[in-house]
């Protein structure tokens, strides 16, 4: 059986958590303080996820730019796919929190959100 | 200008925070004083997600963070001035305060809150020799040029110290493109917090270089590369060690300082390891209706304790002007001792203590497998086993009241970290 120590990067605490892997499967984790680090560990291991946070040029406000996230997770292989998108969206304002700037973001089925208010 | 019972001084996370208690707790008659065009502080500019895990359960941006509070600011209608400077606090609580519209005025208090945040060490605190060329930037700089102005600072990055601002920096520079060389931090260990590195360094295969500075920067117009070195135990660069790193644009992440100007000009007793005041369980001052919270009092990894924290100072502020500082039993001291390097607060009344007694600290180097211990004069009440302490994270134990009741002419309560 392989043992991975990984760190949850689901909260500030960090916990150290070890994951038990047979045939590439999680069968068991353990060093976790929360459900979140459980969750974490088996993704980490079969489909390492992250959110992505930008800015996205922004018009017809004071504001330059309107800060942005992936609403959930996205697969960490497609980042920078991802940020090549965002790099070429353009917001109007008025924005508030929560918009959609860009659907279904390089198919993932993640929508890009505002992450900021602008008028 | 009119005369407010209560006036905070800066608009971030703490001032919000603690504005939206104080109004909570009954007060009608509040002011925040915000030097920015905007409220929300530094969240503004950070638009990486973690934060309101504590306080909302779920994961937010800085800017979706600041916004539930600026919302709450706004429902309560409480008063607030942007692109406003205070220039003073007198000890009598008038503060004097400036901006474009109204010249340069004053508002009496009652009571004021001190939240004006921290800054960031700079590079002339750091003793780096070489000429002065572009492309040196403190990481909040940085993250300011590119998050909020959207400039890009440069193409091929150095960044020397790995505090938490710099490891955010490394993967979004990373994400716009540039290439991030390396982080350097003197240290034997990170002064971030540990899912930083993994999720800012580690994703993006960027070393972390511990034990290691800059001893030489390169370029007279622009920054052309940088020499790192180690270092050994007492910090000083190993010859032979030395190895250049080509770059455009160094970036600061070495600490922040508590911003007290203002604290001390108005006579505020400071702590000198936090180069914050020293505040009691109220989070009060040495002066009498000042309270103190947020990055001003001391520097904290995690908003969620900012407006924890902030949010109590609003409270007491609100009581303070409802009832007069009350007659309370002699302090008891809470005093930082063996590996742990300060606390806050530093003394504790008994009679204005809510149910429980939240102590935070910072240790001074990394522990493994170590104790934290609380002492009640010389009886140990606490004895908490912690995989890993380090001085990057803010570490807290929690007290009940009633712990402290039953201990009969308490005098000190201790916190230690202890290796057995």
């Amino acid at each position: 059986m392989e043992k991975r120590e990984l760190t949850c990067i689901g909260c500030p605490m960090g916990c150290l958590v070890t994951a038990e892997i047979e045939n590439g499967e999680v069968v068991n984790v353990t060093g976790n303080t929360c459900k979140i680090g459980d969750t974490y560990a088996h993704k980490e291991i079969t489909n390492p996820t992250r959110i992505v946070t930008s800015t996205v040029i922004l018009e017809g406000s004071g504001k330059t730019r309107l800060p942005v996230k992936t609403a959930t997770d996205i697969p960490k292989s497609s980042i920078f796919d991802v940020m090549e998108v965002i790099n070429h969206a353009r917001a109007k304002a008025p924005v508030k929190i929560g918009d959609v700037v860009i659907k279904d973001v390089c198919g993932t089925g993640v929508d890009v959100v505002a992450t900021g208010n602008a008028s | 200008m009119k005369s407010y019972d209560i006036v905070i001084v800066g608009g971030g996370p703490a001032g919000l925070a603690a504005a939206v208690a104080a109004k909570k707790a009954g007060n009608d008659s509040i002011l925040i004083l915000e030097r920015d065009h905007e409220l929300g502080g530094i969240l503004n500019q950070c638009i990486h997600n973690g934060f309101g895990l504590h306080t909302f359960k779920e994961e937010l941006t800085g800017p979706e963070y600041a916004s539930r509070y600026i919302d709450q600011v706004l429902e309560l209608g409480i008063d607030y001035r942007l692109n406003t400077m205070v220039m003073d606090i007198a000890p009598d609580k008038t503060v004097t305060a400036m901006n474009r519209e109204d010249g340069m005025f004053t508002v009496p208090a009652k009571a004021v809150i001190l939240a004006m945040g921290c800054r960031e060490r700079p590079r002339g605190a750091l003793n780096i020799p070489g000429y002065r060329p572009a492309g040196i930037y403190s990481a909040g700089t940085a993250q300011r040029l590119v998050n909020i102005e959207g400039y890009m600072p440069g193409k091929e990055v150095v960044i020397l110290g790995s505090g938490d601002i710099g490891l955010i920096m490394a993967r979004r520079m990373t994400f716009e493109g540039a290439k991030v060389q390396c982080v350097a931090e003197i240290m034997p260990y990170s002064g971030g917090l540990k899912r930083n590195i993994v999720q800012c360094l580690n994703d993006y295969n960027i070393p972390l270089l511990l034990s290691h500075t800059v001893v030489d920067i390169k370029g007279r117009e622009r920054v052309e590369g940088v020499t790192i070195a180690e270092v050994d135990g007492n910090m000083k660069p190993i010859p032979g060690t030395e190895k250049f790193y080509s770059c455009d644009t160094l970036m600061l992440s070495t600490g922040l300082i508590p911003e007290n100007e203002l604290s001390r000009s108005a006579g505020v007793a400071m702590n000198p390891v936090t180069s914050g005041p020293v505040v009691n369980e109220s989070f009060e001052t040495s002066i009498e209706g000042v309270f103190a919270c947020g990055n001003v009092l001391h520097v904290h990894d995690l908003v969620d304790y900012v407006s924890e924290e902030a949010a109590k100072a609003g409270e007491h502020a609100a009581a303070y002007v409802a009832n007069g500082r009350e007659e309370a039993a002699e302090d008891i001291t809470v005093t930082a001792k063996g590996g742990a390097r300060y606390t806050v607060p530093s003394t504790v009344s008994l009679d204005r203590l809510g149910d429980l007694l939240t102590i935070r600290f910072r240790v001074g180097a990394v522990y493994k497998d170590a104790f934290v211990s609380v002492y009640l004069d010389d009886e140990r009440v606490t004895h908490q086993k912690k995989r890993i302490i380090a001085p990057g994270e803010m570490e807290q134990v929690i007290l009940k009241k009633e712990q402290l009741t039953s201990h009969e002419g308490l005098k000190n309560i201790t916190v230690t970290v202890e290796t057995e």
